[in-house]
């Protein structure tokens, strides 16, 4: 295997997790909500990713356990943000703070074990091809299931009725309200649509990514993701680049520092912290482009009066 | 049944100061429930989590010593939350602060004089300051989101701090240890009494009043509602949004800033990789308990810096992990936020189907 397919693969892997929690929460906010729990959804499905492969011994029931976590942590939010209309940005830091805490908790016991990992495929014939086939072929099923999940999101998104009413909700909930729709339950199904796939990015980290429990794991690849909804302005398929991008960018500092490189490990770690501040910085200055992207009532709670 | 929420004709008063209190009971409830769980017996350790550490003298100043960050944390961020900014990266303008302020008494430890520590303090509040601000003309500037740009440059204070204390600031008789040198007595805040609290706590109590003051009678503690509650509204009066964004990121960033210079001149004495345990966002929770009011915001600090006392209490005599410490912070902030709905909206269930009449 050449060091440039080497350097692919972990790409990818790399890129999975924030794929994964981006497209979830690119949902969310196209439903009007702005969850900023990813983060602690993330470590909760994380620590229960882990939890589920060891309890069962199969680390696919394992990425049920992190899927069915986040949906959990993603209930409660719902619940305090659409049932109490609590804040949403407090809220959604409370979602972190709690997920930090409880998987730390419930991650003691884990700390140090070796996990299961969850393996790639393998298709014979196929895998073995030269150059792509390890690439293509041998991916694990998440990884498969996070592209179609982008070319899902945009179809539903964009080319179905059920879309059109996601984003009607997320534009202008009064009127949505008016014509019939029930803004609440359409925001609850997003919710718990981004809880899942946050959840099952958090099991990413610990079933494929480094198959072990480390508390804090997440180290806030869950507000990068959320940077990478706004940076994609809320479009599936930018999100799928910007998510590959920032896996570049992670690797990319790992390499350098394995190979040596003389600057130290802790500016090479900033990186992508960096780099997301410049993304950021990069696609607010264009303030029209963000506006006319933006879901106009995202962040605005809803109260149907009677 | 479904839930339902009726609009009151006003906030109601009873339940802005109840809210707080009924959110500290439901915590302590689930508490219980939660150590039932583990295998304790609920009341016990819940006395040795919450009532334990006030029983004897040292542990009240450790009270103090902890809640000491949190309030001056706390105030600062009131004032953002209050005008809705949302600066939630005070962990690393604590950071930043500890670090600039650091930089007197470990590049120039020869600086012995009366002025060391009035300097190092000025420094702290001008590195939280700075970390601050970042944000805050990126907000302004281009209109970046300040919740993230605040949040990822806690990250960079830490790996900042690490490099720092790692590589060109670790003590040179250090014995490779990752630390500093310690702080000579002129770049150690004086204790207060005979133990581990430090003057540090003043300046945490005239932070308390000198907001109270502003946010209760004067125009800019106005300003700071108005463009908060009803942002077109202060526009017509004629306030300035970008200037409330940096005048609240400068606030919460210096006060940050001074709180982690106080804490490690105070109390730590040297700067060490790990130098808070999360108080800069320990302190958004006790900035919503303390329903965004100085007054409140000091009792609520209190009760936060309590929460770290117990969980080490709990860990040291019932063997329950110091983990549940952040649970129940996290907690907390849940059911905050879910009672101060009551504030605004009354609840009613409903059967499904029949809709609440007169609302």
């Amino acid at each position: 295997m050449g060091a440039f397919e080497s350097i692919l693969l972990t790409v990818i892997t790399a890129a999975t997790p924030l794929l994964l929690a981006a497209i979830g929460e690119l949902v969310v906010e196209r439903s009007g909500v702005l969850n900023l729990g990813v983060e602690g959804m993330m470590i909760v499905g994380a620590v229960m990713g882990f939890a589920g492969a060891q309890a069962t011994g199969s680390p696919y029931l394992g990425a049920v356990f992190a899927l069915l976590s986040g949906m959990g942590m993603a209930l409660l939010f719902g619940f305090l943000t659409l049932h109490l209309v609590a804040n949403q940005v407090a809220t959604g830091l409370a979602l972190t703070l709690l997920g930090l805490g409880l998987s730390g908790m419930i991650g003691e016991a884990f700390v140090g074990q070796p996990g299961i990992r969850l393996t790639g495929i393998d298709i014979p014939v196929l895998s073995d091809l030269p150059l792509v086939g390890r690439l293509l072929f041998g991916q694990d099923v998440l990884v498969y299931l996070s592209l179609i999940l982008v070319a899902g999101v945009s179809y539903v998104l964009f080319r179905t009725r059920a879309g059109l009413i996601i984003r009607a909700v997320g534009d202008n909930h009064a009127s949505a309200h008016a014509l019939g729709v029930s803004v609440i339950k359409v925001r609850y199904l997003a919710v718990l649509f981004g809880g899942a796939c946050a959840g099952l990015a958090g099991g990413y980290l610990s079933l494929v990514y480094t198959p072990q429990w480390v508390e804090g794991m997440t180290a806030g690849r869950g507000w990068i993701a959320l940077a990478l909804v706004v940076f994609a302005t809320w479009r599936p398929v930018r999100v799928l680049a910007g998510a590959y991008l920032f896996g570049a960018v992670g690797i990319l500092q790992f390499h350098a520092q394995a190979h040596g490189v003389g600057i130290p490990s802790q500016f090479l770690s900033a990186l992508p912290y960096i780099a997301t501040i410049a993304v950021l910085v990069i696609i607010s200055r264009n303030r029209i482009l963000t506006r006319v992207n933006t879901p106009a009532c995202l962040g605005r709670p809803f109260v149907p009066d009677r | 049944m479904r839930l339902e929420l009726e609009k009151r004709a006003e906030r109601s008063t009873a339940m802005a100061l109840l809210s707080p209190v009924i959110a500290i009971t439901l915590t302590l409830v689930t508490g219980a429930v939660l150590f039932a769980a583990l295998g304790q017996n609920p009341a016990v350790a819940l006395y040795m989590f919450f009532v334990d550490p006030l029983t004897a003298s040292w542990s009240l100043q450790e009270l103090v010593v902890k809640a000491t960050p949190l309030i001056l944390i706390g105030v600062g961020l009131a004032v953002c939350f209050l005008s809705n900014t949302w600066n939630i990266g005070a962990e690393g303008q604590f950071t930043a602060g500890a670090l600039a302020g650091s930089m007197l008494p470990i590049l120039l430890p020869g600086f012995e004089s009366f002025l060391t520590l009035p300097l190092m303090l000025v420094m702290g509040i001008a590195g939280g300051m700075l970390w601050g601000g970042i944000p805050a003309i990126l907000k302004v500037r281009f209109g970046t989101n300040e919740i993230l740009t605040s949040l990822m440059l806690v990250y960079i204070s830490q790996l900042l701090l690490d490099w720092l204390v790692r590589g060109p600031w670790r003590d040179p008789e250090g014995f490779n240890f990752p630390e500093s040198r310690v702080f000579s007595e002129a770049a150690t805040l004086p204790a207060l009494a005979d133990g581990r609290m430090h003057v540090g706590a003043i300046f945490a109590v005239i932070a308390v009043i000198a907001l109270a003051v502003v946010l209760m009678k004067t125009l800019k503690g106005f300003e700071i509602r108005v463009l908060g509650q009803a942002p077109r509204a202060g526009r017509f009066a004629g306030f300035s949004r970008n200037k409330m964004i940096l005048f609240a990121f400068l606030l919460s960033g210096g006060l940050a800033g001074l709180a982690g210079i106080s804490e490690v001149s105070g109390s730590v004495n040297q700067l060490t990789p790990v130098i808070s345990p999360g108080y800069g966002f320990t302190a958004i929770i006790v900035a919503f308990l303390g329903r965004l009011n100085p007054i409140g915001i000091f009792f609520s600090g209190f009760l936060l810096a309590l929460s770290y006392l117990g969980g080490e209490a709990a860990q040291v005599t019932l063997g329950i992990s110091d983990k549940t410490t952040r649970v129940f912070q996290g907690l907390l902030l849940f059911y905050v936020l879910a009672c101060d709905t009551l504030i605004l909206y009354r609840i009613r269930f409903a059967r499904p189907g029949v809709t609440a009449k007169g609302a």
